[in-house]
C-alpha cells in the first residue's frame, strides 16, 4: 500500500523537486546565512541607533523604523548585506578601473602579488621537495626548517621582509610577493614530498629491473605520480598566497590593494568598505581555487587518471 | 654449454629487529637454456627472495650466483631479463601501448622499433585492439597479460615471473597458463616461475624446485618427463598426477619439519 501511495503524495508537493539536486539545498543555506546576518546587523547596530535617537530627543520610535535605520547607518558595527553589495557595485561597476577608488583596481594589485608569489612559491616548493626526496641529508636538514618556518606568525615576519628588501633596494611588487611565497611554498613542499614518495615499491622495482637512471625514474614515475598531489597542494597554496599578499600590504601602509583597503577602512571606521574588501578577497580566493580545480580536471583527464 | 643461471652455496640473511632471518640457506641450482623452472613452496620459504636475487633486487650475503655468465648486477644493467611481478604494476596514466613502451623508452629505442615491438608483443598475448585503453578499463587477467607483453618487449632470453597469476581466478589462470605455455614453446625462452599452485607448476615446468621454509632451502628438484608440447588435458594423465604427488609429498615433508 505504501509503495503505491508514496510516489503520488510526493508528486503533489510543489517543493519536492527543489531539494532533490544541489541547487535547492545551497539556496536554503545561503538564505539562512543572509537571515542570520540581517538579524545580527539589527542587534549589533541597535545601541548606536538608540544613542542617535536619544541625542535627537526622539522617543517612542516604532520598531519598524528602528530596524530600517539600523540597516542604513553610514558606519555600522555590522553592515547589512545589501549595503555591502551596494558598495561593491558602486566601487566596481560605477568607477573607472584605473581609479584609486575602484575595487577592481585594488583587487588587481592584490591579484598580481598573489600570482607572482604563488608562482615563485610553487616552483620553490617543488624544488625543495625534489631535493628532500632524493637526498637523505636534505631530508634531515631541510625539512625541520621548512616546518618551523610556518610556526612563525606571518604578521611578525612580514614587516621585516619588507624592510630588509627595501634596504637592499627592492621595492614594489616583489617584497609583497615574497610574503605570498613564504606562505605558499609550504603546502607545495609537503604535498610534493608525499607525492614523489607515493609510487609503490613494485613500481620502483620495475624501474630498477629496467636499469633506469634516477632521472628517468623521476620523469617517468615519480613526477606523474605526484601530479594529483601537486594540484591539491596548489589549491591550498594559492589561498595562502592571497592571505600573504593581503598581509604584505598592511605593514607598509600600502596605498593600494585589498589589504590597503582593509587598513584604510579600519582607520576611518569605514566598515562597509572593510566588508566589501573582505567579500572581494573571498570571491577572489574562491575563483582562484576554482581555476586550479579546472586545470586539475583537464590535466588528469588528459593523463587518463580521471576515471 | 654454460648454464643460464648458476647458483652455488647461496645464502641470504635479513637482519631484523628480532634478530637474523635466514631467508635462503645454501642454495645450489643450475638452470639451463630453454628450461621452464618453477619454484614452489609455502609462504616464507624464500622462493620470491631467490627470484629477486637472480634479478638483482636483493643481495645475497654468501655464495655465488651468475646470470648469463655475469653477476646479477651486470645482467640487470645489460637488461638480460624481463621481470613480471605479482601485480600487473601498469602505470595508470599510460595507455596499454604506452605501458609496454615504457621499458623501450628507457632503453632509448627508436619510435619505429618501439611501435613494431609493441604490435608484435600485444599480438603474442592476444591483446590486439586494446592499445589505446587505460589499465583500469581492462580486467585483471588482461592487465597481467599486458604486463607480460611489457616484459617480453624488452626481448630478454630470460623471463622471471613472480606468482604472476596468483591473484586471478581459476578459470582465467588456466587460460593464461595455456597461453604462457604456448608462448614458451614458441619462443624457447628460459623461464623462472614462482608459484604456490601445484597443478600450475607441474603443467608449465620442465623442472620443479620444491623449497621449504626456516631456513629457506631446496627440498627437492623434480625433472619433469612430460613432453615439452602439452595441453591442459595432460593434467588428467597418470604421469602428471605422479609428478604432482611427488611435489605434494615434498611440500608436506618440508613443512612438517617445521611443525
Amino acid at each position: 500500500m505504501t509503495a503505491s501511495t508514496l510516489p503520488a503524495s510526493r508528486s503533489t508537493n510543489p517543493f519536492a523537486g527543489l531539494m532533490r539536486g544541489t541547487t535547492g539545498p545551497v539556496i536554503v543555506v545561503v538564505l539562512a546565512l543572509l537571515a542570520i546576518w540581517y538579524v545580527a546587523a539589527v542587534v549589533l547596530n541597535t545601541p548606536f541607533q538608540r544613542d542617535t535617537y536619544a541625542r535627537a530627543n526622539q522617543s517612542d520610535v516604532p520598531f519598524s523604523q528602528l530596524v530600517g535605520d539600523t540597516l542604513a547607518q553610514e558606519r555600522p558595527v555590522l553592515p547589512a548585506p545589501h549595503q555591502v553589495i551596494a558598495e561593491m557595485w558602486d566601487t566596481t561597476v560605477k568607477k573607472a578601473v584605473t581609479s584609486k577608488r575602484s575595487l577592481v583596481y585594488h583587487t588587481w594589485i592584490t591579484l598580481s602579488t598573489t600570482l607572482l608569489g604563488f608562482l615563485i612559491g610553487t616552483l620553490l616548493g617543488v624544488l625543495i621537495a625534489i631535493g628532500i626526496v632524493h637526498s637523505r641529508v636534505l631530508d634531515k636538514s631541510l625539512m625541520p626548517w621548512v616546518i618551523s618556518s610556518q610556526t612563525i606568525p606571518i604578521l611578525a615576519i612580514a614587516p621585516m621582509i619588507i624592510v630588509v628588501l627595501n634596504a637592499v633596494g627592492i621595492s614594489g611588487l616583489l617584497p609583497k610577493a615574497m610574503i605570498s611565497t613564504y606562505l605558499s611554498f609550504f603546502p607545495v613542499t609537503v604535498g610534493m614530498v608525499k607525492g614523489l614518495r607515493s609510487p609503490e615499491i613494485i613500481h620502483l622495482d620495475l624501474m630498477h629491473t629496467y636499469s633506469a637512471s634516477k632521472l628517468q625514474a623521476f620523469l617517468k614515475l615519480r613526477l606523474p605520480y605526484a601530479v594529483p598531489y601537486l594540484f591539491t597542494s596548489m589549491k591550498i597554496g594559492i589561498a595562502a598566497s592571497l592571505v600573504g599578499a593581503i598581509v604584505g600590504e598592511l605593514p607598509t601602509g600600502a596605498v593600494a590593494g585589498l589589504g590597503a583597503r582593509l587598513l584604510a577602512g579600519s582607520y576611518y571606521g569605514q566598515t562597509v568598505q572593510i566588508w566589501s574588501a573582505l567579500i572581494m578577497a573571498a570571491l577572489l580566493a574562491g575563483s582562484l581555487v576554482g581555476l586550479i580545480g579546472i586545470a586539475e580536471k583537464i590535466t588528469l583527464k588528459r593523463m587518463g587518471m580521471a576515471q | 654449454m654454460s648454464s643460464v643461471i648458476d647458483i652455488e652455496k647461496l645464502s641470504l640473511t635479513f637482519q631484523t629487529n628480532d634478530g637474523p632471518v635466514h631467508a635462503l640457506s645454501e642454495i645450489d641450482l643450475k638452470i639451463e637454456e630453454g628450461d621452464f623452472v618453477s619454484f614452489i613452496g609455502p609462504s616464507g620459504c624464500g622462493k620470491t627472495t631467490l627470484l629477486r636475487v637472480i634479478a638483482d633486487l636483493e643481495q645475497p650475503t654468501d655464495g655465488t650466483i651468475s646470470v648469463n655468465g655475469m653477476t646479477p648486477n651486470q645482467a640487470r644493467l645489460a637488461r638480460a631479463y624481463g621481470y613480471v611481478f605479482q601485480a600487473a604494476a601498469l602505470y595508470p596514466w599510460r595507455t596499454i601501448e604506452n605501458n609496454i613502451a615504457l621499458p623501450l623508452e628507457i632503453m632509448g629505442l627508436s619510435r619505429a622499433e618501439q611501435r613494431e615491438r609493441i604490435k608484435r608483443n600485444m599480438e603474442l598475448v592476444n591483446l590486439s585492439g586494446f592499445e589505446k585503453k587505460y589499465p583500469w578499463q581492462l580486467s585483471g587477467g588482461m592487465q597481467q597479460r599486458a604486463s607480460i607483453a611489457r616484459a617480453l618487449a624488452v626481448e630478454p632470453d630470460l623471463l622471471l615471473m613472480d606468482e604472476p597469476f596468483g591473484a586471478l581466478d581459476e578459470i582465467v589462470r588456466d587460460h593464461l597458463n595455456d597461453q604462457l605455455h604456448q608462448l614458451w614453446e614458441k619462443t624457447n625462452k628460459t623461464v623462472v616461475f614462482v608459484t604456490h599452485s601445484i597443478p600450475e607448476a607441474v603443467y608449465l615446468s620442465t623442472k620443479i624446485v620444491v623449497l621449504c621454509p626456516r631456513p629457506g632451502r631446496i627440498y627437492d628438484v623434480i625433472e619433469s618427463d612430460l613432453p615439452r608440447s602439452r595441453t591442459l588435458d595432460i593434467r588428467e594423465t597418470p604421469e602428471f598426477l605422479k609428478i604432482a604427488h611427488r611435489v605434494r609429498e615434498g611440500l608436506k615433508a618440508g613443512h612438517s619439519y617445521e611443525d
